[in-house]
C-alpha cells in the first residue's frame, strides 16, 4: 500500500476522532442553550477566550475518556509491530491482518509502537492525576490555610514557616529526593501520602459538623455514612500489599494504584499545596473583615462555621481561577517527572515519558516527541485561556 | 529597615538549616548508604560487609551527629585501624600521619568532601558548573526581562484594546509552555535535519567552551520564553492599573502626549510589582535551567544536579542543594528590601 498523503492523515486523524467532535458539539450546544441558568459556568459562554480554552480542556477530556475504552486509538499502545519503528506519518501497517488499523497516522516511535495511539493513552494518564492530584492540595491549602489567616498569631507563623520551606525547595530536588526507588522502597512516600490524605477527611468532616451540630439528628447518621466511605477509600488508597503500608487485608483492600503511581501523586500534592494554602491564608486574611464575617460572630457561630461557610464561599471566585490554573501547573510538573524518567514505569505512554524518549532520535525524527509536546501545550493552553475567561466574567459582576 | 533585614537574614538561616537537614537526612537513608557502599566497594558485598564499611567510614552514626559533622559543628569522625593507623572524616588518604589532624571538617570550615562521580572535589566542581550555569542566566536575563518589560507595558498601556488581547494571547501561551516542550519544538524546527532549516545547533555542549550564537541561542530562548508569559502578565496588570489612576489622568487632562505619559509618569510606578516577580523568578529558572541543560547537553549546574541525583553521589547532591537553597533564599530576601526600597509608601510607614 501507498503511504498516506498529510491531507489523507489529517482527514483520517479527524475521523479517528468522530466521538469527541460529537461530544464537544453536545455540551457546547446544551450549555449555550441554558447558559442563563448555569451561574458562573454558564457565564463561560459569553466570552470568546473563555470558550477557546473550554474546548480545547474538554476536547482532551473527552479524547482521554474515549481512548480508555479503546474508542478512538487505532492500535495497543503497548504493541510493537515488527518493521514499523520510526517509520513517518501516514506508513501503512507492515502485514496488517484483518481488522486491523491498516496505517501508523502518526508514524511510529523507536520501539515500533503507534504515536497516535500512545499520545491518546498519555492523555488519560494526566486527566486522571492532574485535576484529583489539584483536588487534594486544595483540601490541604484550605484546610490549613483558613485558621493560619483566621486565628493569625503563632499558629500562622508556624504554618507560613513550613509553607515557605517547601516553597524555597527547587522542586526537581525535590522529585529527586523523594520518587527514586530507594527512597520508595523505605515508605517515606506512602506515609507522606497517609498524612496527606487525612486532610480531605478532616475538611469534609468539619465542614459537615460545623454546618449541622445543632441538628443532631441529622448531623450523627450523615457523619458516620460519610466519614466511613472516605476513611474505607482512605485505607484502600494508601495500603499497598507488598509496600511498608500493608494496614488491611486484601479483601477490604477496595482497589490498588498502579506502582509508582501513589508516589508521583503524593509528590505533586506536596509541591501543590503550599501555594494553595498562601493563596488561601490571604483570602481568610482579606475577607475576616467584612461586616458578614463580624455579623456571624455576634450571632455566635463557631469559628469553624465562620470559615467554611462564611469565608471560604467568597473566596471562591480567585479560587476556581486558580484551580484551572493549577491543573495547568500540575500537568507541567507531571511531564517534567515524565521527562527525568521519574517514578512513572518507562513504557507509560503518558507525555511526559514520550517527549523524553523521542527527544533522543529529535534530530532525525520529528514524529515521536512532537505530537505528545503539543498536546500537553494545547491542553495547559486551554487551561489557561479557561482560567482567563473565568477570572474576567466573575469580575464583570 | 536594619531590624527587619536582621529578622529575615534569622529566619533564612533557620530555613537553609531546615532544608539542608532534609535534604541531609533523605540522602543519608539506609537504602542510599548500601548502594554507595556498593558503588564504592564492589557490587557484590555482602551485607555483613556492606555494614562494616558504613561502620569504617561513620555512616552507622546517628543523622543529626553526621549532620553536625558535616555542617563542621561536630569533630568529624575518626578511628583507629587495627594496625594503629588513624583514619576518618577529616583525614586524607595519603594525609602525612605526624601531622595533626583537623578536628573539624565541614561547610563551614569549607570541606564539601569529594564527589564520587566526578572524583573532583565537590567545591570545585560546583563552582565551576555555577560559571556555566551563570553565563546562560546571564543571557537569559538580557532576553527576558527586556522583552517580557515591554509586551507588558505595551499589552497594558491601553487595557482591553486589540494589541493587548494580541499580546495578551502571546503571554497565555507562553507560560502554557514548558521548557522541555518549547525547546523540542525548537529543536524540531531549527536545528533537526528532518526540516532542514538547520540554522541554530540541537546541543550546546560546544557553548560550555565557546559561546556562539549557533549553539548558544536555543537554550537562551528556551528559558527565558516560560518566564517572559509570567512577568509579561504583571507587568501588563500593573501597567493597567498605574494607568486608571488619577495622576495620569490629570496628566492627560494638562495635555501631555500619550507617549510622555506612558514613559514619565506611568511606567516608574508600574515596575514596582514586576521588580519581586523577576526576583521570584529565580526558584522557577532554577528548574528551568535542570530541564534546558539536560536536553541540551549543557553541563551546568543544573546538568550536576541531575548527574548527582541520579547516580547517588551523596556529597556532591548535599552542595548542590546547599547552592540552589542559598541562590532562591538570597533572592527573596533581595526581592523584599528591594520591594520597600523602591515602594516609599512602605518605607516610610
Amino acid at each position: 500500500m501507498e503511504p498516506l498523503s498529510w491531507i489523507d492523515i489529517i482527514l483520517r486523524l479527524l475521523a479517528q476522532l468522530t466521538p469527541v467532535w460529537i461530544a464537544l458539539v453536545a455540551t457546547f450546544t446544551i450549555s449555550i442553550t441554558y447558559k442563563r441558568r448555569l451561574g458562573l459556568y454558564g457565564k463561560l459562554f459569553d466570552s470568546t477566550i473563555g470558550m477557546v480554552g473550554f474546548a480545547l480542556v474538554m476536547f482532551w477530556v473527552y479524547a482521554a475518556i474515549f481512548g480508555a475504552f479503546d474508542l478512538i486509538i487505532t492500535h495497543n499502545a503497548l504493541e510493537q509491530v515488527s518493521g514499523m519503528k520510526n517509520k513517518p506519518p501516514g506508513t501503512p501497517l507492515s502485514g496488517a491482518k484483518e481488522g486491523e488499523y491498516a496505517y501508523y497516522l502518526l508514524g511510529g516511535d523507536n520501539l515500533a509502537r503507534d504515536v497516535f495511539s500512545r499520545m491518546i493513552k498519555g492523555s488519560w494518564v494526566v486527566v486522571q492525576i492532574a485535576p484529583l492530584a489539584t483536588v487534594f492540595a486544595f483540601m490541604v491549602g484550605i484546610t490549613l490555610g483558613l485558621p493560619a489567616g483566621y486565628y493569625g498569631g503563632k499558629l500562622d507563623t508556624l504554618l507560613s514557616f513550613l509553607a515557605n520551606l517547601i516553597l524555597a525547595f527547587p522542586v526537581i530536588l525535590l522529585f529527586y529526593l523523594l520518587v527514586t526507588p530507594e527512597i520508595v522502597d523505605t515508605g517515606i512516600p506512602s506515609y507522606m501520602g497517609a498524612v496527606m490524605f487525612i486532610f480531605p477527611i478532616a475538611f469534609v468532616g468539619i465542614l459537615l459538623n460545623s454546618r449541622y451540630h445543632t441538628q443532631p439528628a441529622i448531623r450523627t447518621p450523615l457523619l458516620i455514612g460519610v466519614l466511613g466511605v472516605m476513611f474505607w477509600l482512605y485505607l484502600s488508597l494508601i495500603s499497598e500489599s507488598g509496600t511498608k503500608l500493608d494496614v488491611i487485608p486484601r479483601w477490604l483492600d477496595g482497589f490498588d494504584i498502579p506502582g509508582g503511581i501513589l508516589v508521583v501523586f503524593v509528590s505533586v500534592v506536596f509541591v501543590n499545596s503550599p501555594t494553595v494554602f498562601r493563596i488561601v491564608r490571604g483570602l481568610a486574611m482579606d475577607i475576616k473583615t467584612r461586616d458578614y464575617v463580624a455579623a456571624a460572630q455576634t450571632r455566635g457561630e463557631g469559628p469553624w462555621y465562620i470559615m467554611l461557610w462564611e469565608i471560604l464561599p467568597n473566596a471562591r471566585g480567585p479560587l476556581i481561577v486558580d484551580f484551572c490554573l493549577r491543573v495547568g501547573y500540575t500537568t507541567i510538573l507531571l511531564g517534567t517527572l515524565g521527562f527525568f524518567g521519574l517514578g512513572l514505569p518507562p513504557e507509560s505512554p503518558d507525555w511526559g515519558s514520550t517527549i523524553n524518549e523521542g527527544r533522543k532520535l529529535l534530530s532525525i525524527y520529528l514524529h515521536p516527541a512532537l505530537p505528545p509536546a503539543l498536546a500537553l501545550l494545547s491542553l495547559v493552553l486551554g487551561l489557561n485561556l479557561l482560567a482567563d475567561g473565568l477570572r474576567e466574567e466573575s469580575l464583570r459582576d | 529597615m536594619g531590624m527587619f533585614i536582621l529578622r529575615r537574614l534569622g529566619v533564612m538561616i533557620l530555613t537553609a538549616l531546615c532544608l539542608t537537614f532534609i535534604v541531609f537526612f533523605l540522602t543519608n537513608l539506609q537504602p542510599n548508604l548500601e548502594k554507595l557502599a556498593k558503588n564504592q566497594g564492589n557490587q557484590r558485598m555482602t551485607d555483613e560487609q556492606v555494614m562494616s564499611w558504613l561502620g569504617n567510614h561513620g555512616y552507622l552514626q546517628s543523622v543529626p551527629v553526621k549532620y553536625g559533622q558535616w555542617l563542621g559543628i561536630l569533630p568529624g569522625f575518626t578511628r583507629t585501624l587495627d594496625s594503629g593507623k588513624v583514619t576518618g572524616r577529616c583525614i586524607a588518604e595519603d594525609a602525612d600521619p605526624t601531622v595533626k589532624p583537623r578536628r573539624f571538617c565541614g561547610v563551614l570550615q569549607g570541606d564539601w568532601g569529594l564527589s564520587t562521580v566526578f572524583k573532583e572535589p565537590v567545591w570545585d566542581i560546583v563552582i565551576k558548573r555555577l560559571g556555566l550555569t551563570g553565563w546562560l542566566m546571564l543571557a537569559v536575563m538580557c532576553v527576558m526581562v527586556p522583552s517580557a518589560l515591554i509586551l507588558g507595558v505595551m499589552a497594558g498601556m491601553r487595557e482591553g484594546s486589540r494589541l493587548d488581547r494580541a499580546l495578551s494571547t502571546i503571554s497565555i501561551t507562553s507560560t502554557a509552555t514548558p521548557e522541555y516542550v518549547s525547546g523540542v519544538i525548537f529543536i524540531a524546527i531549527f536545528a533537526s535535519s528532518a526540516v532542514g532549516l538547520k540554522w541554530f545547533k540541537g546541543t550546546a555542549t560546544s557553548a560550555m567552551d565557546d559561546i556562539t550564537f549557533a549553539n548558544f541561542t536555543l537554550p537562551v530562548v528556551t528559558i527565558a520564553l516560560y518566564g517572559i508569559g509570567y512577568i509579561a502578565r504583571m507587568t501588563r496588570a500593573s501597567m493597567a492599573e498605574v494607568m486608571t489612576a488619577q495622576y495620569i489622568r490629570t496628566a492627560r487632562l494638562k495635555g501631555v502626549t500619550f507617549g510622555n505619559i506612558v514613559l514619565k509618569h506611568a511606567l516608574r510606578n508600574a515596575l514596582i510589582a514586576p521588580f519581586t516577580v523577576i526576583m521570584l523568578q529565580f526558584p522557577w529558572l532554577l528548574n528551568g535551567v535542570v530541564i534546558t541543560e539536560t536536553l541540551f547537553n549543557y553541563k551546568g549546574f543544573g546538568w550536576t544536579l541531575v548527574q548527582a541525583a541520579g547516580n547517588n553521589d551523596i556529597e556532591l547532591l548535599l552542595g548542590v542543594s546547599v547552592v540552589s537553597v542559598f541562590v532562591v533564599l538570597v533572592t527573596q530576601l533581595i526581592s523584599d528590601i528591594g520591594y520597600v526600597y523602591l515602594n516609599p509608601r512602605i518605607r516610610i510607614a
